[in-house]
């Protein structure tokens, strides 16, 4: 259990005096895609964004537990939060590409964190589009706006922004719940063509995505982690009752 | 009656309010244009004024306007930008704070602006001896305008979703960061529509400008480019009557024997002037917005 890239224990996070994750321990193999699934309001999402320290931006929410990166403490004071979130990417349900071209899109993480050789930009940004399977799409295009891309083929700029940064860990936040089916496979293939790479952690509506694509499930309610286990014992087997109502479309 | 009937009856009632407002607006334009345009030529939007004879024109009091107007911006921009990016960006919306400027904005903007005119009057004009100048006459505006400009920089900034906010933040970007790099490329062309509307209200003001920019329009020496000299275009601690204000004289207390004439082709221009800012935010903000989104 050494090998762990991410590991968080005992997580609490309360809005004011209530507390809405009730102690949360998972932990995340360095490769491979992970799935957080539950009912709505049942905390994944709101889990998902401790991991990157996104409540940071939110007034009245107070975040309590270990969480570890790489041997290190993410709340810890003097944690650079602009170089964990380069290291943990995270990508949002709707596609939010800047109102710039494709080409500046891709390139911004890098230029702000100071790179301006143009052919280290060209490079990654070639890189990045290719691995978030868009390139072909839009390599004719990198200077049109991106935000005359389709919703999947921005969504999946949106994962090559992501990647730019060269991070480690992916968050995705139900990256297909406004896609049409046809973009949201694409994005699909996309994520399984990264998973000998990359740490991700997908929260999603979609009981066949997380059964299709991802090697670890674990079911939220209310706020508790009911079960993490690999995701087909998780389908074919559940420990818990109400894993199997849950899957079984009983509820939620 | 029934349902039926009563839409009916509210659908044509409705037209005819809408139309009687376009007629009305209509009426007016083509009453001040109709009026006015025959007295334009480049004299007369050249020449200087003239106090007892006929054939002066309103040369001076046009540059005066789009003076005052641009060190107006020049002041009121920077605070509006600012307080307006502090009000969506930065306030805690939920705080009392925030609610006491909101509130301080909003009796600012319905201020009427004859009493805006003579608070500067006291403050600038006498108080800080600044006397009857471009510079006393752009505070007082600055005064007219902040209210609104905040409010409309404010405005575009909301309009901004917060994904963006999240995207720059998941990419490590500080929430400064964000604004500049991220929120403020977005609303630009919203931001510009903005100053351009206000600056067609600036430009047409008068009450809060007879106290404190002042109703005499020294002449100018065109060639003279040195803001220092008394004579100067460019210098602002001199009195400088605008259009607006122009109209205003000339109608109370003008004795040239072409007073009509010139009082109908000022206030054509004047018209057209704020009609052309009217056209032009539209236009900027179309063209801008295309630039950002649109493919190129």
């Amino acid at each position: 259990m050494t090998n762990k890239i991410l590991k968080t224990r005992n997580v609490r996070l309360y809005y004011g005096e209530k507390e809405a994750l009730h102690g949360i321990n998972l932990s995340y193999e360095p490769t491979g895609i992970n799935a957080l699934i539950g009912p709505s309001g049942s905390g994944k999402s709101t889990y998902l964004r401790t991991l990157n320290r996104m409540h940071d931006l939110t007034d009245y929410v107070t975040v309590n537990g270990t969480f570890t990166f790489k041997g290190q403490d993410i709340y810890a004071p003097n944690m650079d939060v602009v170089e964990l979130r380069k290291e943990i990417g995270m990508v949002f349900q709707q596609p939010n590409p800047f109102p710039f071209s494709i080409y500046d899109n891709v390139a911004f993480g890098i230029r702000i964190s100071g790179e301006k050789d143009k052919a280290i930009l060209d490079e990654r940004v070639e890189t990045s589009l290719k691995q978030a399977a868009i390139w072909d799409e839009v390599k004719d295009s990198l200077h049109k706006s991106a935000l005359s891309l389709s919703g999947g083929q921005q969504q999946r700029v949106s994962i090559a922004r992501a990647l730019a940064t060269q991070p480690q860990v992916l968050l995705l936040d139900e990256p297909t719940a406004a896609l049409d089916p046809v973009s949201s496979h694409k994005v699909e293939d996309t994520l399984m063509s990264l998973r000998d790479q990359y740490a991700m952690i997908i929260v999603t509506h979609s009981m066949s995505q997380a059964s299709r694509i991802s090697d670890q499930t674990a079911f939220f309610m209310d706020g508790h982690l009911v079960e993490v286990n690999a995701t087909k014992k998780i389908f074919m087997n559940p420990d818990k009752q109400e894993t199997q109502d849950y899957i079984s479309g009983r509820f939620g | 009656m029934n349902a039926k009937q009563a839409d009916k009856v509210a659908t044509i009632v409705l037209y005819v309010i809408a139309g009687s407002v376009i007629l009305i607006l209509a009426a007016l334009l083509g009453y001040i244009l109709i009026q006015g345009v025959p007295h334009l030529s480049w004299h007369f939007l050249t020449a200087p004024a003239t106090a007892f004879t006929a054939g002066g024109g309103i040369g001076v009091q046009l540059f005066n306007s789009f003076y005052l107007l641009f060190i107006t911006m020049l002041i009121s921009f920077p605070i509006a930008l600012g307080a307006g990016i502090y009000l969506n960006e930065y306030a805690n919306q939920k705080s009392r704070l925030t609610g006491l400027v909101r509130t301080a904005i909003e009796i600012l903007s319905s201020l009427p602006s004859v009493v805006v005119g003579l608070f500067g009057f006291l403050l600038f004009v006498v108080q800080f001896k600044l006397g009857f100048s471009i510079l006393s006459g752009a505070i007082a505006l600055t005064f007219f305008n902040l209210p609104l400009l905040t409010r409309s920089v404010e405005e575009s900034l909301r309009t901004i979703p917060n994904l963006q906010r999240e995207a720059g933040a998941a990419l490590g970007l500080s929430r400064w960061e964000t604004v500049v790099h991220i929120i403020l490329p977005a609303a630009l062309p919203s931001i510009v529509t903005g100053i351009v509307l206000s600056a067609g209200r600036v430009f047409g003001e008068a009450a809060a400008l007879i106290y404190t920019a002042g109703q005499s329009a020294p002449a100018l020496n065109f060639a003279d480019w040195n803001p220092f000299n008394v004579s100067s275009p460019l210098n602002i601690m001199r009195p400088a009557e605008t259009l607006a204000v122009h109209i205003w004289k000339i109608n109370s207390e003008g004795i040239m024997p072409d007073a009509a004439a010139v009082s109908a082709g000022a206030s054509a221009v004047l018209i057209i002037a704020v009609l052309l800012f009217n056209f032009l935010a539209r236009y900027l903000s179309n063209s801008l917005y295309k630039r950002l989104t649109a493919t190129k």
